[in-house]
C-alpha cells in the first residue's frame, strides 16, 4: 500500500467526523437474498455515504484441474455494505447490509452475536430465498421483524397469509416498505426498535 | 395464489464455531494471522478506535493512516473500508497500534439477554429526527 503518491488522505470527509464524545457504536444487521435491496436500504438511510468492508477467503478447489498439479485455491472476496446514523453525542448506529450467503457470516467476527437486531428484508416474487437466512436468525437467537421490499410486479399476500408462509410468532411484526425511500426505510428501523422494546418489557417480567 | 411454506426453528444453545463446511470443500480464511503471544484484540466491526498520539517518526504508512483519520472516533468497519483492507487484516494492524499505545479502543454495544430499555429509547429519539 501506498498513500505517498496520492495527494487525498484516506479517511472521512471532515461533515462525517463523529463526535469525541462518543462512547459506544451499536449495529443491526439487514439480511435478505441477493436482490432483494439490502444496499438500498442501507443507502436510504445512512448519514453518511455507504462504505464498504470487505474480507477474503480461500476455497480449495477440488476436482479442478490444475495445470501446474497443485492443489488450486480461488480466493473470493466478500464485502459487505454499510452505513451509519448518528443517534447522539454518545451513541452511533452502524447498518451491515449482509451478503446473502449465510456461509459467508463467519467471516466478520461477531457480527451477528453482538447485533442489538435484524431487518429481514424480502421479495414476494421470491420468498423462498430469505428462508434460510430466517433460520439462522432463530438458531442464534437473534431477534429480527420482516420487512416486505414492495416491488410493482410481486404478488402481494395478505399479511396474515405472509405470516403463515414464514411460520412466524405472533409478536414478530412484518411490515411492507419501499427501502428507496428514507421515510420508509426508518420506518422498519423504528419497528424493529418497538418489537426489542418489547421484548425488553417482557423479559424483564419474567 | 399461495406463497411457498417455511418452518421455524428453535435457537441451538452453542452455535457452530468455524467456517462450515459445504459440498465437502475447505472454506477458510486467506488471512491467518495471530500476533506476538497468538491472541487477536477483540476487535468487532463497531469497535470505535480512537487516535492517542500524533504519528511517531517509526509509523508505518498506514498506522500513519490510521492515525490521521482517528483523531474522532471511527470505527473499525470504516477503518477498513477507508483503507481498503480486508476486516482481518484491520484487526491485526489495530492490535498492534493498541499494544503500542496509539490508539483506544471503545467496546460496542453488544446485544443483551433483556435488551437495554433505555438505549433503544435513545436509538428511536435519534431516528425519529432522520
Amino acid at each position: 500500500m501506498d498513500f505517498k503518491g496520492s495527494d487525498t488522505i484516506p479517511g472521512p470527509r471532515s461533515e462525517d467526523h463523529l463526535p469525541h464524545t462518543t462512547t459506544a457504536a451499536a449495529k443491526i444487521v439487514i439480511v435478505g437474498g441477493f436482490g432483494v435491496g439490502k444496499t438500498t436500504m442501507v443507502g436510504s438511510v445512512s448519514e453518511i455515504r455507504p462504505l464498504t468492508t470487505e474480507e477474503t477467503m480461500t476455497q480449495a478447489g477440488i476436482g479442478v484441474d490444475d495445470n501446474y498439479g497443485s492443489e488450486s485455491k480461488t480466493a473470493t472476496t466478500v464485502a459487505m455494505d454499510f452505513g451509519r446514523i448518528r443517534i447522539s453525542d454518545q451513541v452511533v448506529l452502524y447498518l451491515f447490509g449482509t451478503p446473502g450467503q449465510e456461509r459467508f457470516w463467519f467471516l466478520w467476527n461477531g457480527l451477528f452475536e453482538g447485533a442489538l437486531g435484524a431487518v429481514v428484508l424480502v421479495d414476494t416474487r421470491r420468498l423462498e430465498v430469505s428462508f434460510e437466512v430466517m433460520g439462522r436468525l432463530e438458531e442464534r437467537g437473534v431477534p429480527f421483524v420482516v420487512a416486505v421490499n414492495t416491488f410493482p410486479d410481486g404478488p402481494r399476500y395478505p399479511v396474515e397469509d405472509l405470516r403463515a408462509a414464514l411460520d412466524l410468532q405472533p409478536e414478530v411484526p412484518i411490515v411492507e416498505c419501499d427501502v428507496r425511500r428514507r421515510a420508509s426505510s426508518r420506518d422498519v428501523l423504528m419497528t424493529l426498535m418497538r418489537f426489542l422494546h418489547a421484548l425488553a418489557l417482557s423479559r424483564s417480567r419474567t | 395464489m399461495t406463497p411457498p411454506q417455511r418452518q421455524r426453528r428453535q435457537p441451538v444453545p452453542e452455535p457452530p464455531e468455524g467456517p462450515p463446511q459445504e459440498d465437502g470443500k475447505d472454506v477458510e480464511r486467506l488471512y491467518v494471522i495471530s500476533g506476538a503471544d497468538g491472541e487477536r484484540a477483540p476487535l468487532d466491526l463497531v469497535t470505535l478506535i480512537v487516535a492517542r498520539a500524533e504519528p511517531p517518526s517509526s509509523a508505518t504508512p498506514e498506522q500513519t493512516a490510521v492515525l490521521r483519520m482517528c483523531r474522532a472516533p471511527l470505527s473499525v468497519a470504516e477503518i477498513s473500508a477507508y483503507l481498503s483492507l480486508p476486516f482481518s487484516v484491520m484487526t491485526v494492524l489495530l492490535t498492534e497500534m493498541l499494544a503500542a499505545d496509539l490508539v483506544q479502543a471503545r467496546a460496542p454495544i453488544v446485544r443483551q439477554k433483556i435488551p437495554d430499555r433505555s438505549l433503544l429509547e435513545a436509538v428511536m429519539h435519534g431516528l425519529q429526527r432522520l
